[in-house]
């Protein structure tokens, strides 16, 4: 019988730092070709645990995945001490991705807040490869301050074809950014369609930035159906077992992480 | 179909039965319950029939021999993983009363069910595993609520048993034990079910979403901020409490050696959904209780729509240190829904 938990090394391809506290790990992994944008895998190392990190990007063609991991628990800190060369026990690829929103020939607007873009920036570099895809992408990242600035190469190419805006909630940002919450934007986005057919909005951040801003957007009339959140909770096995992330009858690692806006309001701790 | 056993012969029977099954029932640990010099009753491997504790609702649940509190899955040395075998490959037979083998269904339908992924490690102790029914007396104990929730009787069970003074009544069911009643005293006899119990439980009518949000702003939860010690006693004795946390357990600090371990977990307990960077949620003892009676008498149905999580065992009422009783909550949401639906207390 197939053990579903039992983990798998990988070899750990680069270290890259991000900002202070965040590094990007990028990880051989043959079989990326099955990942989806917004899955999350459980890295797993021996002598320490396990615990479920998004995958930031991947590569089928090249056979590689990447997380972007902060140091502030048991599990990173023990990944920070890892170095290129070094292997990487996972298992995965996990949960409902962002391919539960149909963005063919869509207006894409994606908002999210810090961490938040590291779940949806494969998303983003796939749009970015393949604009034909979509009728427009519109981005909009909040982040704490100019240190904690994520991707910032990216965000520098993505902005040069996809109309975006980065705002800090101090500082000054990458160039001339807004200050202030994503909320406070949310109205002054173009989001093309006026009746919103078109329209699938992406929120990713910490709770109560999705809730806000999904507020925002449906004061603007957007349906709760055209917006699309990815949430965070504990995991011990990622396969609807141990129990930690259930909310109501939900199984955040098998029916989320991401959720349509329309039931993740409802979805109440 | 049936048996009249003396209680010398039941003994003998079930020193033959131990050679070839694994076999756990309730059995008495003296001096190790929560207050001095008092003993407790759990489940465990016994070879004799007076080991048996047959006569007393057991602290613990049967769920303890299939899914123990802690369990290795996998050993390690560097990142080489391996999984860990059953050596002693025999099948079990667990005493249970009908309560608790109905708590293995809500188990089947996690650990089998849930994802479409079945478990390897429950799997395997599930498929070797048969039950011997223990007759309840006939209205079960005080605490007891299994009637309201129809787990009174059950129905998958090797053969039951009802332990009568110097006797053992038998009734047959499953033809591969008969071999091991021959020779004694054939009788009918047929295990009685509890039917009714002092208490009773009424479940809430939740059939909307709108009421099931409803819910989770009432007053009532509250209450338990203050009551509730969150300390998971009503968790670890629940009958159908699935939940567990991985941890990985080094042997020395200078090796890479060691194994990873299933401890069960609790939701009442502080931890429980902690993430990294210090986040979590459902910190109050109302919003934990709230949490937990919600699975047991409703969310756990919504998806699997069988059965409701709890079985009414009421071991939940006997272990809350602070006599929280989960049925007289049950019963307090049911009235509150009752005002939430428009109908009258």
């Amino acid at each position: 019988m197939e053990n579903l938990i039992m983990p798998t090394p990988y070899r750990l391809l680069d270290v890259k730092k991000v900002t202070d506290i965040e590094y990007l790990f990028r990880v051989e992994y043959p079989e990326a070709g099955n990942v989806k944008f917004g899955q999350f895998m459980q890295l797993s190392l021996p002598k320490v645990g396990e615990c479920p990190i998004s995958v930031t990007d991947f590569s089928a063609t090249e056979g590689w995945v990447e997380f972007l991991i902060r140091k502030v628990g048991i599990v990173t800190d023990e990944i920070f001490n890892l170095h290129a060369g070094d292997l990487l026990p996972m298992r995965g690829p996990y949960g409902k991705g962002f391919d539960a929103i149909d963005i063919k020939n869509k207006n894409v607007v994606i908002v999210t807040g810090g961490s938040g873009l590291a779940p949806v920036r494969s998303l983003i570099n796939h749009i970015y490869r393949n604009p034909e895809e979509v009728q427009s992408m519109e981005l909009l990242f909040g982040f704490k301050d100019d240190s904690s600035i994520l991707f910032r190469d990216e965000i520098i190419n993505w902005r040069k074809k996809h109309p975006m805006v980065l705002t800090v909630d101090k500082g000054c940002g990458l160039d001339g950014e807004c200050v202030g919450l994503v909320t406070e934007y949310v109205p002054h986005l173009k989001m093309v369609s006026d009746k919103f057919d078109d329209l699938e909005v992406v929120i990713v951040g910490p709770p109560n930035m999705m809730k806000y801003t999904a507020i925002e957007f449906e004061k603007l009339g957007v349906p709760a159906e055209k917006i699309w959140v990815s949430f965070e909770r504990k995991m011990s096995c990622a396969i609807g077992k141990c129990g930690h992330c259930r909310i109501d009858e939900v199984y955040v690692c098998l029916e989320g992480p991401v959720f349509n806006y329309s039931q993740a309001k409802y979805l109440i701790d | 179909m049936g048996y009249k056993i003396t209680a010398e012969n039941f003994d003998s029977l079930l020193k033959n039965l131990s050679k070839e099954y694994k076999i756990y029932a309730p059995k008495r640990f003296p001096k190790q319950g929560r207050y001095s010099d008092t003993d407790i009753v759990r489940y465990d491997r016994v070879y004799s029939a007076d080991e048996i504790v047959h006569d007393e609702k057991s602290d613990y649940a049967a769920k303890e021999a299939l899914s123990p509190i802690t369990e290795t899955v996998l050993y390690f040395t560097d990142a080489d993983y391996r999984e860990s075998k059953v050596v002693d490959d025999r099948p079990m037979l667990v005493f249970a009363r009908a309560c608790d083998i109905h708590s293995i269904k809500r188990y089947d339908d996690i650990f089998l069910k849930n994802g479409g992924f079945e478990d390897s490690y429950y799997k395997r102790m599930r498929e070797k595993t048969k039950f011997i029914l223990m007759e309840c007396p006939s209205k079960g104990w005080d605490t007891c609520f299994c009637a309201s929730m129809g787990t009174g009787s059950a129905d998958e069970y090797a053969f039951g048993v009802k332990f009568n003074g110097e006797e053992v009544l038998v009734e047959t069911k499953d033809s591969e034990f008969n071999s091991y009643f021959a020779g004694n005293e054939e009788m009918d006899f047929l295990i009685t079910p509890v039917l009714e119990n002092e208490r009773v439980v009424r479940i809430p009518e939740i059939n909307d979403k709108e009421t099931q949000i409803a819910v989770k702003s009432l007053e009532m939860w509250k209450e338990f901020d203050k009551r509730c010690l969150m300390c998971g006693s009503c968790t670890v004795s629940c009958s159908t409490c699935t939940c567990f946390t991985t941890y990985d357990m080094n042997y020395t600090s200078d090796s890479n050696a060691g194994e990873r371990r299933r401890i069960n977990a609790s939701c009442h307990v502080d931890g429980y959904t902690d993430m990294a960077g210090n986040h979590s949620f459902r910190k109050t003892g109302g919003e934990r209780m709230r949490f937990k009676v919600m699975h047991k008498i409703h969310d756990h149905k919504k998806r699997f729509k069988e059965h409701h999580m709890c079985v009414g065992c009421g071991r939940c009422d006997d272990k809350c240190p602070v006599f929280i009783s989960f049925s007289t909550t049950v019963n307090r949401l049911a009235a509150e829904v009752d005002k939430l639906n428009g109908g009258n207390e």
